[in-house]
């Protein structure tokens, strides 16, 4: 890494070490940058701060216990990763979830994008000086806590659901906090609308900043917000439908330029379909069972494991992880809060993966950050990565 | 599913011949395992056919496969078509230089980083070839199955103590 890049003109750029830690890039981030006054002329990333060596320690671990390292990946959005990866083990063991815990399954994921988009797009909001936007939007965040909380008992690594299905039944107190959700939520969401969207500094700021075409985009494999807001309408939801989200009508918002207006808009836009969904799976939730029949994998109720002999054993089976799995190679991946979030999964019938590999979308787009940031200013350089969504826990995994 | 199979099978094997070694259905995903010389052509061949988007790619290690003890995993998707397959190639610890495929798709730039850094793959022409996610200063490559995750000196997680 030169210090000092002497250009044609005989001039001689500074190098800025914006980060690992630096209050403006909301995560453990190195970018080292050449600057020209306050031009970017070239970036060089640098990450693994925080990398803690989830595919390694998940073939140590038996199927149940990896869920707790999926929370910690994008922990905005902790219940998607869980259920992702839940439904790769189902589709290992071929065991089909029963339509409410689908239905279940579908209300906290979306639940969960809706309170990643929030933070996202509020912290768009903080990097050009609003700061109120941000203070208000964060109650609705802790709303969604509260269901999740309700739900499982945790709040952002959430642990949530079993591979079979959810662990309990919605309680009537969590039916009626997602109900009170859906109703309060688009007047907060409105108000955020009404403060920032169309508010001029925003404006300005934001549109053309970190722009990229649909062509590159695809050509880094972007996914989710992020390449929709180039144009492209890929969602994993419409193309490979998984936990029937075929039942529900909702659109898959696009932009047009790519650049971070366009991708505040498209979180925004999807926040309100996300809305429409968990309103369309609360209407129709079916009756059923939670949880598939399945007790190589499922833990049996508390009182049974105390008063019956079959129960102990899986029980006990689980706990110890030493259920049987089948051997096979399975691909299944969801659309998480940042995009397709794929788990490769090599089981050779072991007690443990043989090999884990998680499609990361933070990882993969990240990548195209410094192509996007040359040439910009510095203060936009902040703002596209603020837009990107990139979270160091998902990206480092 | 398995009618896409047929026609990748029946597509590369009329465009590379004996390149392509068997293929096979797992699950839903078509899976074609492919000699390694020619990896880098049908992967080019596959993106011009309208596989244009790298969904991922990964290292595998096999260490009890004598002779053909790595593999890599290409997983690519055509969003016209909603096709996905996954390309497998193996081959043997004493060769494990791979072609990089970073002028087809710029994505796998950090994608081939990190199977660098986990499996000490070769990558021949890749731009920027060096570690991703570990410090630069670690010799060894640890997803490697010769490393064990923890301590050699536990005991409690012997077989013998859950009767195999």
């Amino acid at each position: 890494m030169e210090t000092t890049t002497p250009s044609v003109e005989n001039k001689e750029y500074s190098t800025l070490n914006l980060g690992p830690t630096h209050p403006a890039t909301h995560g453990i981030f190195q970018n080292i940058l050449q600057m020209d006054g306050e031009i970017i002329m070239s970036a060089e990333s640098t990450i693994g701060y925080i990398h803690r060596a989830f595919e390694k320690l998940g073939e140590r671990r038996p199927y149940n216990q990896i869920t707790t390292l999926t929370d910690r990946m994008n922990y905005c959005s902790s219940p998607i990763n869980n259920m992702g990866w839940h439904m790769t083990v189902e589709k290992l063991i071929n065991c089909d979830v029963p339509k409410r815990a689908q239905y279940m399954r579908v209300i906290i994921m979306e639940l969960a994008r809706i309170a990643d988009h929030v933070i996202c797009n509020t912290v768009i909001a903080v990097d050009t000086g609003a700061l109120s936007g941000f203070l208000y939007m964060f109650q609705w965040r802790e709303k969604i806590y509260e269901i999740y909380e309700a739900v499982c008992g945790a709040r952002l690594t959430t642990n949530m659901g079993r591979i079979g299905g959810m662990e309990r039944d919605f309680s009537p107190e969590v039916i009626e906090k997602i109900r009170t959700f859906i109703k309060e939520f688009p007047v907060g969401l409105d108000e955020f609308d009404r403060l920032v969207t169309r508010n001029r500094i925003f404006v300005d700021r934001t549109v053309k900043a970190g722009p990229i075409s649909a062509e590159r985009a695809l050509e880094y494999s972007f996914s989710g917000p992020n390449l929709r807001a180039a144009g492209v309408d890929y969602d994993v939801r419409v193309m490979n439908p998984y936990s029937s989200y075929q039942d529900f009508d909702f659109k898959i918002p696009i932009g047009q330029n790519g650049d971070t207006y366009d991708r505040y808009m498209v979180r925004m836009d999807e926040m309100r379909e996300s809305l429409k969904i968990i309103k369309q799976a609360l209407e129709n939730l079916p009756e059923g069972n939670y949880h598939a029949e399945v007790p190589d994998f499922y833990l049996p109720p508390k009182e049974d494991v105390y008063s019956k002999m079959e129960a102990l054993i899986y029980h006990f089976k689980i706990v110890m992880g030493e259920t049987d799995v089948p051997k096979g190679e399975v691909y299944h991946c969801v659309e998480g809060g940042n995009g397709e979030l794929g788990f490769y999964l090599i089981s050779d019938g072991g007690r443990t993966p043989y090999r884990l590999h998680m499609r990361r979308p933070c990882f993969i787009y990240y990548q195209a950050y410094t192509e996007m940031i040359r040439g910009s200013m510095l203060s936009d350089a902040i703002l596209t990565m603020s837009s990107m969504n990139v979270i160091a826990g998902e990206l480092d995994a | 599913m398995s009618e896409l199979l047929e026609r990748l099978k029946e597509k590369v094997s009329s465009q590379f011949g004996e390149a392509l070694i068997e293929g096979h259905m797992d699950y839903d995903f078509p899976v074609l395992v492919v000699a390694k010389p020619q990896i880098k052509d049908i992967l080019a061949y596959l993106k011009a056919e309208g596989f244009t988007y790298l969904t991922t790619l990964c290292g595998i290690h096999f260490p009890d496969n004598v002779g053909a003890e790595f593999a890599m995993m290409y997983q690519l998707h055509s969003l016209e078509r909603n096709e996905r397959v996954r390309i497998k190639t193996f081959m043997s610890e004493k060769d494990i230089e791979m072609p990089t495929i970073t002028d087809l798709w710029a994505a796998a730039n950090w994608m081939e980083r990190e199977a660098f850094d986990f499996y000490g793959f070769k990558f021949k022409g890749h731009p920027n070839l060096k570690r991703i996610l570990n410090m630069d200063e670690m010799n060894y490559h640890p997803l490697r199955k010769e490393y064990p995750l923890e301590d050699a000196s536990r005991h409690d997680k012997e077989d013998k103590y859950f009767g195999r």
